[in-house]
């Protein structure tokens, strides 16, 4: 055991109230812009400062395991997760701030308050003293000794989050799953289908200019305006786009089983988004 | 460090991400909220567990990222499966169970 | 009422000494056995029994007939003190202190009241059998008359007054099953229906009757209840008279509960021969007779019986004089005739067997005369109206005959039979002395000139004079299975006053079950003489009226007196005016009350319930994050009060 180690662990430093100080800041900084961010891919960004702020406190106050699942597990898969089904979910979208609950705000804000006074209460009540002296616990024995309490005073409970978490990926599975309401159309019904509808032939590609990239530039027609066809309807969406589309209320008239773009009813919500 | 600053930022923290559960409505941030609430309780487990001398506490708050992974995987899962169905990520418009 | 008061004998009917029945007299249970079963196989064996139902129907009655004779018979061979006999058939109800055997007191009254029934019953259903050859549900009507024979056999042979209800009931469902044999007919219907309500009136007086009766004496029988009357006390007995009373105004269609007897004539004619005239009406009369010995002990019971009979006997005298429906003009006179009896009965010992000796006859010649009149029916094609008879003595000779017979009967000429009944009667009631003596001899001795009256015109109506019949009537003389019990009728008519009443015959033989009358005072007296006056006035005005004068084919306008009698003196009008108008007055009361008091109280407090609930339910917005924030503020309370209560 390093004796600097402990040392550093168990007394105040400078530098840890220092580095408490910053990141207490940064991190209630960062919570409130995520309560307060319309966007809701802004609002993962910051809670992805506020997670990275916690494992460098959590390092601080000598747990170190902690500290790197934090980083790995909680910033790394669990926000990324939330990035995925914002994705999904629609990034550009900004919420409307505007209280639709009559009263809920005020509400939730004197709720707030009082829970504020309330747990101060009991802290402060608690009259909190100073650190314990840190033993073999903390340290770089750390890692060895978490280990020895999960797998033998906390064996049962640790076992049944492994049940937890084979649970909740099964239930993932099944709420994610959608059932095909209609036969999967064969290769004949899809061909059939394109030659029946309005474009046998694939629909024009974007197109390709100097100043812009390929995906969001209509090609123009011989009579110079766009064609709305060589667009995806999300990229038809954006900013300064040349072609205004339909609104999503409207589908764009895009034959269904088109070729050329991922055409599974899946992929839907894909062009419902647009890039931030 | 002070274990009391340690208490007071996770209630900060923990009344933040209350009362953004409260006031947001789109069904996403509400789940980050819950998020910071969780990270919050963690870093009051942490603190205490440093009060003590322990990590009993380190132990529960890595029981708690556990189950928060678990809770985040569903709760997602839900939440794809109600926009797919009603084209919304607003937790207002999923009111069907009323009066 | 001085003479017959003093000695009013006690021994009537209390210390009946009853010994239990040996011999032949053990076998009186088949008279009833005999038309119930005839009954059960009628109306349970359905149409295979369509061919030879009447001649059952027909037989039973006989059978029970000849029972009858041949009990009385034997009953003759005992001296008069043993003449009471009792026959226990089975113990019907034991249920702790409330004992009832099913038992028969074949005694003098009842074997009379049998021989009557099952005698002119059984020649009224002779009668029938032509008279319904034409129908189609003769079967039927044979099962229910049968049924009725059963039923009135069971209410007088009674032992006790629960089984006497029984039968009460009995005659009453057979009354009311054939007023509506022809159900088809609305007025038919509606009669039964009207039959039935006003007998339930008089069911709930006898009813309670027998319920006080077992509350006093703690039995139902006649030997229990008549042994202890005495015991009882003068308004007990009262009571019970009056009660009873209520029960016979009912069943003898009395005022003030006469008003079904006439709708009731809406049943086949020798429904209304039997039931209607002869036998059911007169059960009241029976009741009262059979209660004598709790009549006896009260005064005011005997006023109310004498006043209802006197008032019944005019009010039913000139219903008949005004009626034209040849049917009703008889059910007046038959209304009329029981109001003598009832008064009679209401006399006391001095009365009952002059009531019982009328009744016995008046079944004779009132039968005669429905029978007559249904004949008369049968052959114009069920044509009722008399101003549509007329000169019917040319073609239908015997019921002519048999008519005069029993017409000569019922307004009481010597030597007809009505003439040694009905004249014991007026003088009875003169006798009772008093303001109510004169008032009540009176009255019925108007009501015999009134009744020379209105059956002296039935009878020109319908024989004398032009034919007024109907393009299509054919009349002829009805067949002989319908003119041979109505000329059996006739001779009872004619005969059977003077052969029960010369000599004492018929007073020696009930005496010992009713009470002697006093010694009569001859054959002709100032009473009877006045009476004949009357009644030669009566029938004479009647010609005048009627047989000298060409009647109309439609009857004419008539002023206040007439208009109220074809009215049937307002009986309906008052029923509807005090009680059915009341009544539904109530009912919409009542029906306002339960909506807008019951109904509206609990409507106000499930809608109190369900308005509250329904602001109440606003609370589940289906917002989440108002769930979220009651949870948030709930648990900020929670954790708020522990600390309170822990710091």
């Amino acid at each position: 055991m390093n004796a600097a180690h402990v040392l550093a662990a168990s007394t105040v430093g400078a530098g840890a109230v220092v580095a408490f100080w910053i990141l207490a800041v940064i991190s209630v900084a960062a919570a409130l812009g995520l309560v307060l961010a319309p966007r809701a891919v802004h609002g993962a960004v910051l809670l992805a400062v506020v997670m990275l702020s916690l494992a460098v406190l959590y390092g601080v106050a000598g747990a170190p395991f902690l500290a790197f699942v934090q980083i790995i597990v909680y910033t790394g898969a669990v926000l990324m997760l939330f990035l995925f089904v914002l994705m999904i979910v629609g990034v550009s979208a900004a919420d409307s701030m505007r209280e639709t609950i009559r009263g809920q705000r005020l509400a939730a804000g004197l709720a707030g308050i009082g829970l504020l006074v309330l747990l101060a209460l009991v802290v402060g009540h608690a009259a909190i003293g100073p650190a314990a002296p840190a033993g073999s616990n903390y340290g770089v024995l750390n890692v060895q000794r978490l280990a020895q309490l999960i797998f033998t005073r906390y064996v049962f409970p640790f076992e049944l989050t492994s049940a937890l978490l084979i649970t909740a990926a099964l239930g993932a599975m099944v709420l994610a799953h959608r059932e095909r309401t209609s036969p999967k159309p064969s290769q004949r019904d899809l061909a059939r289908q394109r030659v029946r509808g309005d474009h046998p032939a694939p629909l024009p590609g974007p197109g390709v200019y100097a100043r812009g990239d390929a995906a969001d530039m209509p090609a123009l027609l011989p009579d110079g305006t766009p064609s709305p066809l060589s667009l995806n309807p999300v990229m038809a969406r954006r900013r300064g786009s040349a072609i205004r589309v339909p609104g999503p209320g409207v589908p764009a008239p895009l034959p269904p089983g088109e070729p050329g773009k991922d055409g599974g009813p899946d992929a839907e919500p894909d062009r419902e988004g647009a890039h931030p | 460090m002070i274990p009391g600053d340690y208490v007071a930022l996770a209630v900060i923290l923990f009344v933040i991400g209350a009362v953004g559960v409260l006031i947001r409505r789109n069904a996403m941030v509400i789940f980050m909220c819950i998020e910071l609430m969780l990270n919050a309780v963690n870093l009051a487990f942490v603190a205490f567990a440093r009060l003590h001398g322990t990590i009993d506490g380190q132990v529960i708050a890595f029981f708690v990222m556990v189950v928060a992974a678990a809770e985040v995987v569903v709760g997602l899962a839900i939440l794809m499966a109600i926009f797919r169905s009603r084209r919304s990520a607003s937790v207002d418009d999923a009111n069907l169970l009323k009066y | 009422m001085t003479g017959t008061l003093a000695g009013l004998p006690m021994r009537a009917a209390s210390a009946l000494p009853t010994l239990a029945a040996v011999g032949v007299q053990r076998t009186a249970w088949l008279m009833l056995v005999f038309p119930l079963a005839g009954a059960l196989v009628l109306l349970l064996g359905g149409r295979r029994t369509n061919r030879f139902g009447h001649v059952v129907g027909v037989a039973m009655p006989f059978a029970s007939f000849v029972v009858a004779v041949i009990t009385f018979v034997a009953m003759l061979g005992y001296p008069a003190s043993q003449r009471a006999r009792d026959v226990h058939m089975f113990t019907w109800i034991s249920v702790g202190g409330f004992h009832v055997d099913a038992g028969l007191l074949v005694d003098q009254l009842s074997i009379s009241f049998a021989l009557l029934i099952t005698g002119v019953g059984s020649l009224i259903h002779l009668f029938a059998v032509g008279y319904m050859s034409h129908d189609p549900d003769r079967r039927r009507f044979f099962g229910y008359m049968n049924l009725f024979v059963a039923a009135m056999l069971l209410l007088v042979l009674a032992d006790n007054y629960l089984l006497m209800y029984a039968g009460w009931e009995g005659v009453g469902l057979a009354s009311y099953l054939l007023i509506g044999f022809w159900q088809y007919k609305p007025s038919a219907a509606a009669a039964a229906k009207k039959a039935f309500v006003v007998n339930r009136v008089g069911v709930a007086g006898f009813s309670v009757a027998i319920m006080l009766m077992f509350a006093t004496f703690g039995t139902v029988t006649y030997t229990g209840v008549f042994g202890q009357a005495s015991s009882a006390g003068r308004g007990t007995a009262t009571a019970l008279g009056l009660l009873l009373l209520l029960g016979a105004c009912a069943k003898s269609a009395q005022v003030p509960l006469q008003s079904w007897l006439l709708d009731a004539m809406e049943g086949p004619t020798p429904v209304s021969a039997l039931i209607h005239a002869a036998t059911m009406v007169t059960a009241g009369v029976y009741l009262i007779v059979r209660s004598a010995p709790i009549f006896n002990l009260s005064m005011t019971a005997r006023l109310a019986v004498t006043v209802v009979g006197a008032v019944t006997l005019l009010f039913g005298a000139i219903i008949g004089c005004a009626k034209d429906d040849i049917k009703k003009a008889l059910a007046g006179s038959t209304m009329s005739q029981i109001g003598y009896m009832v008064l009679a009965a209401g006399l006391g010992p001095a009365g009952y067997v002059f009531a019982i000796a009328h009744l016995i006859v008046h079944g004779f010649f009132k039968a005669g005369l429905f029978l007559g009149a249904g004949a008369v029916k049968h052959e114009m094609n069920d044509e009722v109206d008399m101003r549509r008879f007329g000169g019917l003595r040319v073609v239908m000779p015997i019921t002519a005959a048999t008519f005069t017979i029993g017409w000569l009967a019922i307004i009481g000429v010597w030597p007809f039979s009505g003439f040694f009944t009905k004249d014991p009667i007026i003088a009875a009631a003169f006798a009772k002395g008093g303001i109510s003596g004169a008032l009540l001899g009176s009255a019925a001795m108007i009501g015999a000139g009134i009744t020379a009256f209105y059956m002296t015109r039935v009878l020109l109506m319908t024989f004398t004079g032009h034919r007024r019949w109907e393009p299509d009537a054919h009349p002829h003389e009805v067949p002989p299975v319908m003119t041979s019990p109505m000329i059996v009728l006739a001779i009872g008519a004619a005969g059977a006053g003077a052969f029960l009443m010369l000599g004492n015959r018929f007073v020696d033989f009930l005496s010992p079950v009713t009470g002697a009358p006093p010694a009569s005072r001859g054959l002709i007296t100032p009473v009877s003489g006045a009476t004949l006056a009357l009644v030669v006035l009566g029938a004479v005005i009647a010609w005048a009226m009627y047989g000298r004068r060409e009647i109309p084919v439609t009857a004419p306008a008539a002023r206040f007196p007439v208009v109220a009698a074809r009215k049937d003196l307002y009986g309906d009008a008052v029923n509807e005016a005090v009680f059915m108008r009341p009544g539904q007055w109530l009912t919409r009361l009542s029906v306002y009350f339960d909506n807008r008091g019951v109904d509206g109280l609990v409507n106000t407090l499930a809608a109190t319930v369900g308005g509250s609930s329904g602001r109440l339910r606003r609370v589940q917005t289906g917002f989440v994050r108002s769930y979220a924030l009651s949870m948030l503020v709930g648990a900020v309370l929670l954790v708020g009060v522990l600390l309170l209560v822990r710091i």
